[in-house]
C-alpha cells in the first residue's frame, strides 16, 4: 500500500480527508480532470497547478497505443514524460475496449457480437481480430493502428501497462456493462470482475509505489453490489472505486448504488465514483461519503462553448452573450473571469482554439473550487449550509429534483428550505431528471461514459479547428473522415 | 507614441539599419527593430494571457490586431461599452497596433476592391470595408496605433491597377485621418506593388500628410513563398531601415509542427557557417519526425522559454501524433521566444556596428525558407 488516507472532518456520511499519494498530498472530496493522452486538452501543466489541480487521470488504452507504455517507461514514466509533478491515476483500459467495440453477450464459452463482424461499426482505429472466452475471463485482441500488431488486454496485461506508466493509483481491469442492461449479464460481469481482481493483484509488480484500486460492479442490483463490495473488501485493497455508473441509469438508482457502496466500504480507504462529473452529482455523492471523481464533462463541454457556473451552465454560443459585458461567473476568481467578458468569449467559442482554452480553464477551475469548498465546509463544520447554498443557487425556484431530496435525507442534510414543495410534487417524472436536462445541450445527448469519449473529443477539436484555423496538412483527410464516420455511427447507437 | 533612433548602421556610406526606442501607450519602452506578435482576435493564437508573461519582456508587449476579426460575433457598440481592446483583452500594459489584414486568414482581395473600399477574404466571407466603417471599428477598439486602410494589390497586377491602388490608398488615408479618434496614433499606408515609381509616388504623398509613422503594405501575398524567406525578409527589412515587423511566420511554423532552432548568438553563426553543404535546413526542426520519438532533450538546450524548460522533444512529438492542442501551445511559446531572440540579436548587431556582416551571413545562408513576413514601419 502506497497511500495514507486520513479523515480530517465529517458530517454524517460525508468526509473531508487528506490522501497522501507518492507524488502529492491531496485533499478530498476531489475532482480529477481527465488527461486522456498525456495532456489535459488545451492547458499546460503549469496552468493545472495554478488552478489547484491535484491529481489527473490518464487513459491506459490510449497511452498504450500512442506513445506506448514501453516508450513512457523508457523515458521515466508518465509523470516525467508530461512533466506533471503531482498525483496521477490511470484507468485499466477495459472501459474503452468495451465501449469502442460495442460488445454484447459474453458467455463462459465465448463472446458473441451484437453485430456480425462485417456490420460492426469499427470505431476509429480498432480492428477486431479475435475474441476468445475463457474460464477466468476473456481476452481482447485488437489491432493497433500504429504498427498493426494485435494488442492484447488481459488483467495481467492491463496491470503491466499501468506499472510501466507509473501512476500513483492504478485500476483493476473490470468487466464493464451498461447499467441499463439487465439480467444475467450483470451478474456474470460482477463475478468476472471479482475473479479478475486476484489476477490483477498477482500481476501488480509495484505495490509499494502504486496503489491498485478494485472496482465495485453489479449494476443496479443491491444484492450483486453487496457481494462485490464484500469480495473486494476481503482483499484489503488501498482504495475502492464504484464502477458501472453514469451510464444513463435514472438518477434515483444512481445515488442509491453510491449510498449502498459507501455504506459498505471501509471508512479508512478512499472511495472513487468513476465517470461522475456533474457538479450536482459530486455534491450528492460527497454527502453520501464518496471522495474521488473523474469526468471529461468540464473540458468537453468547454470545447462546445458551455461554461459551468453556480446557477448551472452558461452557453456562450447563445446570441444573448454577444452583448453581455459581465464575466462568465462574477463570483469566480479565475484568470478568465477576472479578465474577460461573456461577449468576448462568445466571439471566440467554437471558432478559435483560444475559446476552448479559456473555457476549459474556467470550467476546471470551477470543478476544483467546488472540490475545495466541499473539503473546507466539511472541515469547518458548515457542510449542510454549503449544500443548501449550492442547491439554492442551482435551483433558485426551489425545484430541487426529487432524487436529490431523497439522497439528502439519507445523507442527513435538511434541505427543505431549498425546496418549494408544491413545485416539485406536481411533476415528479420530469423533475427526476432535471439536472441532466439542465446540463443537456447537443453534446450531452450522448452520454459521457458510453460515447467513445476521447474520439468524440478529437472530432470536436478537429471539426472546429482543422477546417478553418489549421492547415489541411495538419490533419490528414483520411484520418478526419474515419473519425467523422465513427462518430456518426456511435451517435446513432448511443441515442 | 514616442520614437527616437539611437544608432544607425551604414551600408556603403549610407545610413541603413537603425535601432531605436519606441513607446506606445502604457506599454514599456521597446527597442527597435521589434516584432509585433501575431494574434487572433487580439490574443496570440494559442498562448493564453496568463502564459504571456513567460515570454521575454518587454519585447513581447507589442501585438498586432486585425480589426477584421471583430466583424462577426461582437458589435462595435459592445466593444466600446467594454472600454476598447485593452480592457476587452485584459492586456493593459501591451502596445496594440491595428492593421486591417492579418496575413493568415484575412487577406486583401484586390480584384473585389473598388473605389469605395478594400475587399478582404475572411473566415466570415468576403468583406468590403469602406474607410468610414474601418474607422468605426478603430474608434471602438481604440488601439494604440493603427494603419490607414490600404488598397493592397499583388505584385503581378497591371500598371493601371497598381496606380489605382496608390490613388485610392492616399484618398482613403485622408478620409481615415479626418475620421480618426483622439488618442490613437495613425500610420499612413504605403502601397505600390513591385513598381518602384508607384511606391515612391505613394510615399511622397503620404509623407505630406500628418501621420506618426508609415506602414508599408502590399507584401505577404501574391509572391511565391520562396521569394520571401521569413528570416531573410526580416533582415532585409531591417537593412532598409524598417523598425517594426508583423509576421505570420511563427503561426505557420507552429501549425506545421516546426520549432525554430537556429543559433541566436553570432559567434556560433561564424563557426556554423563552415558546416555548409549538409543539405539540411538548419533553421528549424520538424517535431513530427520519428527521430524525436524518444528524444528526451528540449527543443533548444540553452533556451529559457517555458517549453524548453519544461518539456522534451519526445513529448511534443507525441502531442503532435495524437493531435493534441498543447503541441501548438508549446510550439508557439518556443517559436515566439526564439524569434524575439532573433530580433534582439539584430539590435545588438546594429548597436555594435556589425549589422552588415550579420546580414551578409544571412543572405548567404537563409535562402531556403518558407513563409513570409509582412513588413511594416
Ligand atoms: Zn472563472
Ligand atoms: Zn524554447
Amino acid at each position: 500500500m502506497a497511500l495514507r488516507f486520513e479523515v480530517l472532518g465529517r458530517f454524517n456520511r460525508a468526509r473531508a480527508a487528506r490522501l497522501t499519494l507518492p507524488h502529492f498530498v491531496c485533499q478530498t472530496p476531489l475532482f480529477m480532470p481527465v488527461g486522456t493522452q498525456g495532456t489535459i486538452k488545451g492547458l499546460t501543466t503549469n496552468q493545472l497547478e495554478d488552478i489547484g489541480c491535484q491529481i489527473i487521470l490518464g487513459n491506459t488504452y490510449h497511452l498504450a497505443l500512442r506513445p506506448t507504455s514501453e516508450l513512457i517507461d523508457e523515458l521515466g514514466g508518465l509523470h516525467k514524460f508530461m512533466n506533471w509533478p503531482r498525483a496521477m491515476l490511470t484507468d485499466s483500459g477495459g472501459f474503452q475496449m468495451v465501449s469502442l467495440l460495442h460488445l454484447a453477450d459474453i458467455t463462459e464459452k465465448g463472446v458473441t457480437f451484437q453485430f456480425k463482424p462485417t456490420n460492426v461499426t469499427v470505431p476509429f482505429y480498432i480492428r477486431i481480430v479475435r475474441l476468445r472466452g475463457q474460464m477466468f475471463g476473456f481476452i481482447f485482441l485488437v489491432q493497433s493502428p500504429v504498427d498493426g500488431k494485435p494488442m492484447l488486454l488481459t488483467p495481467e496485461e492491463s496491470i503491466q501497462i499501468q506499472n510501466r506508466i507509473g501512476a500513483d493509483i492504478i485500476m483493476a481491469l473490470d468487466d464493464v456493462v451498461k447499467t441499463t442492461i439487465t439480467g444475467p449479464r450483470i451478474e456474470e460481469a460482477m463475478y468476472r470482475t471479482l475473479r479478475w481482481i486476484d489476477r490483477c493483484i498477482a500481476a501488480h509488480k509495484k505495490p509499494n509505489e502504486q496503489n491498485l484500486f478494485g472496482i465495485v460492479q453489479g449494476g443496479l442490483d443491491p444484492v450483486l453490489r453487496d457481494i462485490c463490495v464484500r469480495g473486494l473488501v476481503e482483499r484489503n485493497l488501498p482504495g475502492y472505486a464504484i464502477g458501472g455508473l453514469a451510464g444513463g441509469e435514472d438518477k434515483d438508482s444512481f445515488w442509491r448504488v453510491v449510498a449502498q457502496c459507501t455504506a459498505l466500504l471501509p471508512e479508512d480507504k478512499p472511495r472513487y465514483v468513476m465517470g461522475v462529473g456533474y457538479p450536482l452529482d459530486i455534491v450528492v455523492c460527497s454527502a453520501l461519503g464518496a471522495d474521488l471523481y473523474d469526468c471529461v464533462y468540464p473540458t468537453r463541454t468547454a470545447r462546445f462553448g458551455t461554461a459551468l457556473i453556480p446557477e448551472g451552465v452558461l452557453k456562450l454560443k447563445h446570441k444573448a452573450m454577444a452583448e453581455d459585458t459581465r464575466p462568465i461567473d462574477p463570483t469566480c476568481s479565475c484568470m478568465v473571469c477576472k479578465n474577460y467578458t461573456r461577449a468576448y468569449i462568445h466571439c471566440l467559442v467554437t471558432k478559435d482554439a483560444m475559446g476552448s482554452q479559456l473555457l476549459s480553464y474556467h470550467n476546471l477551475h470551477y470543478m476544483l473550487q467546488l472540490s475545495r469548498d466541499l473539503h473546507s465546509s466539511i472541515i469547518e463544520e458548515r457542510f449542510p449550509d454549503f449544500v443548501r447554498g449550492f442547491l439554492q443557487k442551482m435551483f433558485p425556484k426551489g425545484d430541487v429534483p426529487e432524487w436529490v431530496c431523497n439522497a439528502m435525507e439519507v445523507a442527513g442534510i435538511k434541505i427543505s428550505s431549498c425546496c418549494a414543495p408544491f413545485l416539485f410534487s406536481h411533476d415528479s417524472e420530469l423533475e427526476k431528471d432535471a439536472p441532466t436536462k439542465k446540463f443537456d445541450d447537443n453534446e450531452t445527448a450522448f452520454d459521457d461514459k458510453y460515447t467513445p469519449i476521447n474520439k468524440f473529443d478529437e472530432v470536436a477539436f478537429d471539426n472546429k479547428y482543422s477546417g478553418k484555423n489549421f492547415d489541411d496538412k495538419y490533419t490528414s483527410t483520411k484520418y478526419f473522415d474515419e473519425v467523422a464516420f465513427s462518430n456518426k455511427n456511435n451517435t446513432k447507437q448511443e441515442l | 507614441m514616442k520614437f527616437s533612433v539611437k544608432a544607425w548602421s551604414t551600408s556603403k556610406g549610407n545610413p541603413a539599419a537603425r535601432t531605436g526606442v519606441f513607446q506606445l501607450g502604457n506599454c514599456p519602452q521597446i527597442e527597435t527593430p521589434a516584432l509585433l506578435l501575431s494574434t487572433r482576435k487580439g490574443l496570440p493564437h494559442f498562448i493564453s494571457p496568463d502564459l504571456l508573461p513567460s515570454l521575454p519582456l518587454p519585447d513581447s508587449s507589442l501585438l498586432h490586431v486585425s480589426p477584421l476579426h471583430f466583424m462577426e460575433g461582437i458589435s462595435s457598440k459592445t466593444i466600446s461599452s467594454i472600454g476598447g481592446l485593452h480592457k476587452m483583452l485584459g492586456l493593459h500594459d501591451f502596445g496594440l497596433a491595428a492593421v486591417a489584414r492579418d496575413s493568415i486568414q484575412c487577406l486583401p482581395e484586390s480584384s473585389a476592391s473598388n473605389k469605395l473600399g478594400a475587399s478582404f477574404e475572411t473566415p466570415c466571407g468576403r468583406l468590403l470595408i469602406k474607410p468610414a466603417e474601418y474607422m468605426g471599428i478603430i474608434s471602438s477598439l481604440r488601439p494604440n496605433l493603427w494603419a490607414t486602410l490600404a488598397d493592397e494589390v499583388p505584385a503581378w497586377v497591371s500598371k493601371k491597377r497598381n496606380k489605382n491602388s496608390v490613388d485610392r490608398t492616399v484618398k482613403w488615408l485622408d478620409e481615415c485621418v479626418a475620421l480618426s479618434p483622439a488618442g490613437g496614433v495613425a500610420f499612413g499606408a504605403i502601397v505600390g506593388g513591385s513598381d518602384v515609381e508607384e511606391r515612391r509616388r505613394c510615399a511622397q504623398e503620404v509623407v505630406k500628410r500628418n501621420v506618426s509613422g508609415y506602414w508599408i503594405g502590399g507584401f505577404g501575398f501574391g509572391e511565391s513563398t520562396d521569394e520571401r524567406p521569413a528570416l531573410l525578409s526580416a533582415v532585409t527589412g531591417v537593412a532598409a531601415g524598417i523598425d517594426l515587423f508583423d509576421s505570420s511566420y511563427i503561426y505557420h511554423l507552429t501549425i506545421g509542427g516546426f520549432a525554430l532552432t537556429f543559433p541566436l548568438d553570432n559567434k556560433t553563426y561564424a563557426s556554423d557557417l563552415k558546416l555548409t553543404g549538409m543539405g539540411i535546413d538548419q533553421t528549424k526542426i520538424n517535431l513530427k519526425a520519428t527521430v524525436y520519438r524518444k528524444d528526451a532533450t528540449p527543443i533548444v538546450e540553452s533556451c529559457s522559454c517555458y517549453t524548453c524548460q519544461n518539456h522534451t522533444k519526445a513529448y511534443i512529438n507525441h502531442l503532435l501524433n495524437v493531435h493534441e492542442m498543447l503541441a501548438q501551445i508549446l510550439l508557439e511559446i518556443h517559436n515566439t521566444h526564439h524569434y524575439l531572440g532573433f530580433f534582439r540579436s539584430i539590435r545588438e548587431a546594429i548597436k555594435e556596428g556589425r549589422f552588415e556582416k550579420f546580414r551578409e551571413m544571412f543572405v548567404e545562408k537563409r535562402r531556403n525558407h518558407l513563409a513570409e513576413v509582412a513588413v511594416c514601419a
